[in-house]
């Protein structure tokens, strides 16, 4: 069997980092990645990129070495991705901040209202159930992260988490600081406004986990495949039919609900900006579905039903 | 065959006249443009000394050339629709920042403020952004011609330095005067209870302009200096990327 040598050079400055000779030819990318951060240990694997040409897209950890365009000294060349962190550290630590934020605006905690509020519970009941509801989605999102999303990348960023904590952080203050105010105003419609929100709300809550169970299911355990999801025998996964991406679209009909339930400005100022960054999500996903699977169904749009 | 290959060079050459001809739309709006925008800030120039000196003091200059900066400074926004379909090089962000941050000065500041509207601030941010407007101006109006003297070059890439400081001091100045008038009048606030259950202080989001010039203004500073580098001196420069 003849084995392969390995050189890494740096994309930007074209150094030699690396020589590693007696390379099996079956070895994969990974592996090779290893093998370099035990030269280089502050670059662990998740933080290397690995390429063909300085400026060409990132070899997958999968790719198999003499299946690459190279001969038997193979060049790579090696790029920083910086500090990673894991998605799954992302994503609790950002929805653990709604939770519990919220919650210190419901409980009215000291130096946020005026000292004579601290501690007191709202007079309206549309408040103890908004309180429900938010708690409810957020708590139901941590679960997912850990027990039911199955993610294709390991890692992302570090600088990800502060934009991510702040953005999700920063609007949970300002949604509860205004629910939970002292001089809140109740839905005009009142109670049939509430009821009518709540259904929505409950409505999309259970969408969305379908949507993510049918997603899960796609993907056997520690797999990383990609393929088309389709209606299932439950009712609420058969807006794929119609959507490539109906967790976005559940998603947003959540929080239609929630603003329609509250009847907050910032609710629906939140509403809007994750609209916006969930239709870029899900034209990008929709653009690679279509370019991945020749026989795409036709009928699909990105997140919203012939519209979007 | 020969016929096919001709109606591929036909569709060819028409295809090439129609992006001669977009193109020379472009270039002949852009120059028109360019001079309009000129001309505005040179009336504004002109006005301006005319003000001070025949009536020897700059208590009521702004009144008398508000209308035409209005005009002028509002139009502007279409640099960013420029920028945004790709006629004009410049990143949308960029120019969107310094085109919101005028329009927001003019209109939401000193337009609706009346009280500050003769101080010495207000004259000292109109001459900055009067001179900068001109030497910009001028200096895409003779690119477009291609007949750019050095000197305008010089200006538009040199005065800035000192120019841009000033500017800002000017108009951190005149907020910081407009602070107690807006505080005493409530205006464009809203408190609660309302049905929308939201509240806004303009007094706090005017303090949250000012310290924002903390963070973009060095941005755009350096981001001058570097085009400043790049076309004074030739110099290549490697911009962070990602």
């Amino acid at each position: 069997m003849k084995h392969y040598e390995v050189e890494i050079l740096d994309a930007k400055t074209k150094d030699k980092l690396c020589f590693l000779d007696k390379v099996e030819p079956n070895a994969t990318i990974g592996e090779i990645k290893s093998m370099f951060h035990k030269s280089h240990p502050q670059w662990y694997p998740a933080r290397q990129s690995i390429r063909l040409d300085p400026k060409g897209k990132s070899l997958k950890d999968e790719d198999v070495l003499q299946h690459l365009p190279v001969g038997t000294t193979a060049t790579f060349y090696f790029r920083d991705l910086g500090a990673q962190i894991s998605w799954v550290t992302v994503f609790l630590t950002e929805y653990t901040g709604p939770l519990v934020i919220y919650l210190m605006f419901y409980f009215r905690v000291p130096f946020i209202y005026a000292s004579k509020y601290d501690f007191t519970t709202s007079k309206h009941w549309v408040v103890h159930l908004a309180c429900m509801c938010h708690s409810f989605h957020y708590v139901k999102r941590l679960l997912e992260t850990l027990f039911v999303h199955r993610f294709s990348h390991g890692t992302m960023p570090l600088r990800n988490i502060f934009k991510n904590c702040t953005y999700y952080w920063g609007f949970a203050a300002w949604m509860a600081y205004y629910i939970n105010h002292p001089l809140y105003t109740p839905p005009i419609y009142g109670e049939q406004q509430i009821r009518l929100a709540l259904i929505i709300f409950l409505f999309c809550q259970i969408g969305n986990f379908s949507i993510h169970i049918a997603l899960r299911n796609l993907r056997p355990p520690g797999s990383k495949t990609r393929k088309i999801p389709y209606p299932t025998k439950n009712p609420f996964t058969w807006i794929f039919l119609l959507v490539s991406c109906p967790n976005y679209t559940y998603e947003l009909g959540s929080w239609l609900g929630f603003t329609l339930m509250t009847q907050c400005l910032p609710v629906a100022f939140f509403t809007l900006v994750g609209f916006v960054q969930m239709t870029v999500w899900a034209k990008g996903k929709h653009r690679s579905y279509l370019k991945e699977f020749r026989d795409y169904p036709p009928l699909r749009s990105p997140i919203l039903p012939f519209i979007l | 065959m020969a016929s096919s290959e001709e109606d591929g060079t036909v569709e060819e050459k028409e295809n090439n006249n129609k992006k001669r001809t977009k193109s020379a739309l472009v270039t002949a709006w852009l120059t028109f443009y360019n001079i309009a925008m000129t001309a505005g800030w040179l009336v504004l120039a002109i006005t301006m000394m005319r003000f001070y000196i025949q009536r020897g003091t700059h208590k009521g200059l702004y009144r008398s050339i508000a209308r035409t900066l209005k005009f002028f400074q509002t139009f502007a926004l279409v640099e960013v629709g420029h920028c945004a379909i790709g006629i004009v090089k410049t990143s949308v962000i960029v120019n969107g920042v310094q085109v919101c941050s005028r329009i927001f000065m003019v209109w939401f500041v000193t337009n609706s403020i009346r009280q500050i509207q003769n101080e010495e601030s207000v004259i000292l941010f109109l001459v900055v952004w009067t001179v900068m407007e001109i030497s910009r101006y001028s200096y895409y109006t003779f690119s477009l011609l291609h007949h750019l003297p050095y000197f305008i070059k010089w200006a538009r890439y040199n005065f800035f330095i000192v120019l841009y400081p000033l500017g800002v001091a000017g108009e951190l100045l005149t907020i910081y005067a407009a602070l107690p008038f807006v505080r005493r009048s409530g205006m464009y606030s809203m408190r609660l209870p309302n049905k929308y259950n939201v509240s806004f202080d303009y007094y706090y989001c005017l303090i949250i302009v000012m310290l924002s010039y903390i963070p973009l203004f060095p941005q755009l500073y350096l981001h001058m200096l570097r085009q400043r580098r790049r076309v004074l001196h030739g110099e290549v420069i490697v911009e962070k990327d990602e």
